[in-house]
């Protein structure tokens, strides 16, 4: 089975207009919505919920007013400065909170609770192209890189029942844990870049977050027209560095008009963007044949 | 004065409308990126770098001599970063956040603090601002610790002037990390089935921390006009509204700031200043009030 992961490093590069692009043309594809945190893909397919689930995952402390001695030894332990002094005493705050049960362990008085948190709910879906997976992190929650693992695994087992050979994921934005979470065991991740100052800057950084991991990388320049000499730089950086240059993507209104329509833009009238878009499917497709590597970020680190 | 530039999707403009902010600044100002993971700011203002320190974390180091394989600390640990294995105890170090549980626990005193390296924060001048910034090292899964140790060299009073932080984008983790200390909130959008989305999510994200928050419409005229209703309708000012035109966004891959490039933008930024710097003063005094 092979996996893509489309990423990008800067946000608003066109990650999922063009994964839905890639949705619309694929064959026999699972699709995953890896950007749990700030998740769009939904608003162009339009998924039909056929099962939904709770996400749960890590821990919350809560200090009980009535019980609490008020020695303070909790907010000295706190590492994460999340235990403060409020109006009815020592208080924990949820934003600060990283669950890790210090403060609960060692409270002499045995006065703080530690539940579960409810973080978020994911869904198993069906939409005009196909099945997808995907959720939503309630916001401002954590977590991000666990729930994204979760819905790897929900692909993988579902695209297998269902004998389709391709999961296609959208990504989240920069280098952190969800992303780093959404490359673990990708065959291909398709870098989606713009030729600007941070769009370059960033594509870098991923890609070497990419090449940390030993996932290959194939590049897409959106809005190349923009500016050339950046365009052109960064096709020089792929060359050099030995990366699949997959196309280059005009400035085209047509994205926008897709999006206000709920649309994938392949599924509108042709335009030079879906052209060159459809192009960079078809190297996507022949590219990476090959069974991934099953390597897990956090066990096969070159550790630097 | 702190104040967070912040968006739920990526790429609506954050940067750009920071940069352009220190631009026309009027008091002391101090800028910072907290975008750890992908920080562009200095790509736009260049500043004049003083200082790069690397930055860590603590973490537990094992002294084998020493472990019975009791299992305290791996049956403690809330995110996996110890385990028993047969006749070891692995540690899994980038699993660790630091919170000094096992340290704590062990009984034999086999765990001792080592760190992590986090990234690099880098220090400098742009202009007449103090310039701020994290770096995440490339494979580091956590940035929220990287940002508080730069937040932690932010100015503590006013006397040191104010502070723009370009912010990491989303609603989760590292998003309310950058905005939780602000004293405003600025949300930069754009009109687009997407931006409306994850700007309700920021609103969502936000909205309970019970800050002063306005909005910045960026490539306004772009898609349809659904953010500018739903502001109206949650009663979210709109502080500014930014053309969409391809002579700015050619601007803005030029590296250049564009309201400086741009001459009929810089009203436009001048404008938003006055607006931001109304609502803190506003919030001040309402909490004067409310005392």
């Amino acid at each position: 089975m092979r996996e893509i992961v489309v990423i990008s490093g800067k946000g608003g590069t066109g990650k999922t207009s063009i994964t839905a692009a890639f949705a619309h043309l694929a064959k026999n594809a699972m699709l995953c919505d890896l950007d749990v945190d700030a998740p769009d893909l939904h608003l162009l397919l339009d998924p039909d919920r056929r099962e939904e689930h709770a996400f749960r995952s890590g821990f919350e402390a809560a200090i009980d007013a009535d019980a609490c001695t008020d020695c303070g030894l909790c907010a000295g332990l706190c590492r994460f400065g999340a235990v403060r002094r409020g109006p009815r005493g020592w208080q924990v705050d949820p934003m600060r909170c990283e669950g890790c049960k210090v403060c609960v362990r060692f409270c002499p008085a045995g006065a703080i609770g530690f539940a579960e948190k409810h973080c978020g709910q994911w869904y198993a879906s069906d939409m005009r192209f196909g099945p997808m997976i995907h959720a939503q992190l309630f916001p401002g929650e954590e977590n991000s890189g666990r729930l994204v693992a979760l819905l790897k695994k929900e692909a993988r087992t579902r695209a297998k029942e269902l004998g389709l050979p391709l999961i296609v994921c959208d990504g989240a934005p920069g280098i952190g844990c969800p992303v780093i979470s959404s490359l673990s065991g990708a065959s291909l991740a398709v870098v989606v870049t713009e030729p600007t100052p941070s769009g370059r800057h960033d594509l870098e950084r991923v890609v070497d977050l990419c090449g940390h991991f030993r996932i290959p990388v194939a590049v897409v320049v959106n809005k190349f027209d923009l500016n050339l000499q950046h365009s052109t730089e960064i096709e020089r950086y792929c060359r050099e560095n030995g990366h699949t240059l997959l196309g280059l993507l005009p400035h085209d209104e047509v994205v926008v008009r897709a999006m206000v329509q709920c649309r994938a833009v392949t599924e509108l009238p042709e335009t030079p963007f879906s052209l060159a878009l459809r192009e960079v499917w078809d190297r996507v497709a022949n590219l990476a044949p090959q069974a991934p590597a099953r390597l897990s970020p956090f066990t096969n680190k070159p550790n630097a | 004065m702190i104040y967070a530039i912040a968006s739920g999707k990526g790429g609506t403009g954050k940067t750009t409308v920071t940069a352009s902010l220190a631009a026309v600044w009027d008091r002391p100002l101090t800028a910072v990126d907290l975008d750890v993971e992908e920080p562009n700011l200095h790509l736009f203002l260049n500043p004049e770098m003083t200082a790069e320190e690397p930055a860590y974390m603590e973490i537990p180091v094992l002294d084998a001599a020493r472990c019975t394989l009791c299992g305290e600390c791996a049956a403690f640990c809330q995110f996996k970063a110890l385990s028993v294995m047969g006749a070891t105890l692995l540690l899994f170090p980038e699993m660790c956040h630091g919170c000094g549980g096992c340290l704590a626990l062990c009984p034999e005193k086999a765990l001792t603090p080592g760190r992590r390296e986090l990234g690099h924060i880098l220090q400098g001048r742009a202009g007449s601002a103090r310039f701020l910034m994290g770096r995440l090292r490339v494979g580091e899964a956590m940035s929220p610790p990287l940002m508080r140790q730069v937040k932690a060299l932010l100015p503590r009073n006013d006397e040191a002037g104010d502070v723009l932080i370009d912010s990491p984008p989303g609603v989760s983790c590292p998003a309310v990390n950058a905005v939780m200390d602000a004293d405003v909130i600025v949300l930069v959008t754009e009109p687009t089935p997407f931006g409306l989305h994850d700007f309700k999510l920021a609103v969502e994200a936000f909205r309970p921390l019970g800050k002063p928050m306005g909005a910045v419409i960026n490539r306004a005229g772009m898609g349809d006009e659904r953010v500018q209703q739903f502001c109206r309708e949650e009663e979210i000012p709109v502080w500014a509204e930014i053309p969409f035109s391809r002579s700015v966004a050619e601007s803005y891959s030029r590296g250049e700031v564009v309201a400086r490039a741009v001459p009929e933008l810089r009203g436009v930024f001048l404008a938003l200043m006055a607006r931001m710097q109304g609502a803190a003063t506003a919030s001040i005094q309402g909490e004067v009030h409310h005392a």
